[in-house]
């Protein structure tokens, strides 16, 4: 139980695990996201990212201000395929009875 | 922890060797590679496992930042030519070993692939490409949509002519397969500099210049492995390279349970979809009808045409929840083959570039052939037939055109 701190409650990913990514050489935001696969879960980053910016700040000394977050990726939220699937912008193919 | 290095089996945290170096650039290297893609990752690895180890590799960005970090993450040997039957069959049984090689899980599981076909068209490109795989010893069926549910029962097997099924093409998750040959890679001496973009290459006598912010490296031979971005590139040293991107959108689900075990894709609509060792539906669609593009956008047109056809194609999925989607640059070439080798008059400037979304399944066979050409030894007959030149002479006509470059 000692010392373990996790940071990104999707992926469990600790705080061990971001010092083990910058001591790979994986320092910004975006590499230690690949790295260590925080933000990549239900929440994509809403939970976590602040924290671990933080703590990225603090291994590496870069200032706060300079840790840019990380893309955000659509959907806002989880979405079922079925509202996307009744959506107009989808492209309709040949092969289906339906295409205008 | 992905790479399996944490704790138990590094207690000593200081003893952690960077992959990617901070430190300043060397004066100069051997070869340098321009891209820390899986392409440019693949021949570093390759060149030190054979005693190369002079080779610095630059990128303008971070490790899986482009194209390579970007994909679906298919590996299949079902293709239209024989050359890339072959070369698929080469880097299944790499990626076979990869794991015990490389000292990374890349979670590679051979869960097969299966094309599914809705036309009497589609049908008879399956059954031609089935004779020239089986032909080269890769065990593709043609089987009805029948046999086909049989093996995905979630399939809605409505319109489904027939489909092609090879239990031996697989899928992996494309990061790790990236740290693991750059971490290799920099144990036996590459040098990895990353957030270092080359800005201009000094042609030298001989070898070159290469001109970033961070310094200047000068190199005897350069490999250019830069992805949809080569032209840019290629233009510094004078030579054309008649590729162009292509934004190509995917996304991911929420996790399910383990349920879907090949890879299951569509000819009529460039659909695929696998379902990845996180347990997450990972997939895309074609979207026609858009031309070169640099944008990583993501849009609601892909989403709801790949909702559409996804759950048209296993109706059981309407509920579950995407979770994020984004873009990566296709790199285009004109007859959907890659474009190696040096080209006309630059003996000592190396081009690989133009897989067509399929970089990475090639890489790990690619990587090989390169370093071992690099090293002297057999330059592969894959250099001859994806030279530059063929764009420009009469040997155009004699390639064959690979028509499988789907999703």
């Amino acid at each position: 139980m000692s010392g373990k701190i996790v940071l990104c409650r999707c992926e469990d990913v600790t705080l061990h695990d971001v010092e083990h990514a910058v001591a790979r050489g994986y320092a910004d935001l975006e590499e230690v996201k690949r790295y260590t696969g925080f933000g990549t879960g239900p929440c994509q980053g809403k939970e976590c990212l602040g924290p671990i910016a933080c703590a990225l700040a603090r291994l590496t000394g870069a200032a706060p201000s300079t840790i840019a977050p990380f893309t955000s990726r659509p959907p806002m939220q989880p979405t079922p395929l079925k509202l996307f699937a009744a959506d107009p912008a989808a492209h309709h193919f040949a092969d289906e009875e339906d295409a205008p | 922890m992905i790479d399996g290095d944490g704790d138990a089996l590094e207690p000593d945290r200081g003893a952690v060797q960077a992959t990617v170096s901070h430190e300043p650039l060397p004066a100069s290297a051997e070869i340098v590679i321009i891209g820390a893609g899986v392409i440019g990752l693949s021949i570093a690895y390759q060149l030190a496992r054979r005693g190369l180890t002079d080779v610095v590799v630059v990128d303008r960005g971070y490790l899986a930042e482009g194209a390579s970090g970007r994909n679906g993450g298919g590996i299949r040997q079902q293709w239209s030519t024989a050359m890339n039957v072959r070369l698929m069959q080469r880097s299944v049984a790499l990626c076979k070993e990869f794991a015990t090689e490389l000292g990374v899980n890349v979670w590679f599981r051979q869960g097969g692939y299966l094309f599914l076909a809705r036309s009497r068209r589609e049908v008879q490109r399956l059954e031609k490409n089935v004779d020239m795989q089986n032909a080269l010893g890769v065990e593709t069926r043609l089987i009805d949509a029948a046999t086909a549910q049989d093996i995905v029962p979630e399939l809605d097997p409505t319109g489904i002519l027939a489909a092609a099924y090879n239990p031996s093409d697989g899928i992996l998750f494309p990061w790790p397969f990236l740290w693991g040959y750059a971490r290799r890679a920099a144990e036996l001496g590459v040098r990895i500099h990353t957030h270092t973009p080359v800005t201009a290459i000094e042609r030298g006598r001989p070898g070159f210049t290469i001109v970033t912010p961070r310094g200047r490296i000068a190199a005897r031979r350069v490999v250019c492995a830069v992805g949809s971005w080569t032209p840019e590139v290629a233009r510094m040293v004078g030579v054309e390279v008649p590729t162009w991107p292509i934004r190509h959108e995917i996304c991911s689900s929420e996790p399910l349970k383990p349920f879907l075990r090949p890879m299951v894709a569509e000819l009529a609509s460039g659909l695929y979809c696998s379902q990845s060792m996180r347990g997450e539906i990972v997939g895309g669609v074609t979207l026609p009808g858009h031309g070169p593009d640099r944008s990583m956008a993501s849009s609601l047109e892909f989403l709801a045409t790949y909702a559409r056809r996804l759950t048209r194609l296993m109706p059981v999925l309407r509920d579950v929840k995407i979770l994020r989607a984004w873009a990566g640059p296709y790199d285009q070439s004109p007859d959907g083959n890659p474009i190696l080798d040096h080209p006309p008059g630059l003996p000592d400037f190396f081009l690989a570039c133009g897989f067509v979304g399929h970089g990475f399944m090639m890489a790990p066979v690619v990587g090989e052939l390169y370093a071992e050409y690099l090293t002297g030894g057999e330059r592969h007959e894959l250099f001859a037939q994806s030279s530059l030149g063929r764009f420009h002479g009469a040997s155009a006509a004699d390639i064959a055109k690979e028509d499988f470059n789907l999703g």
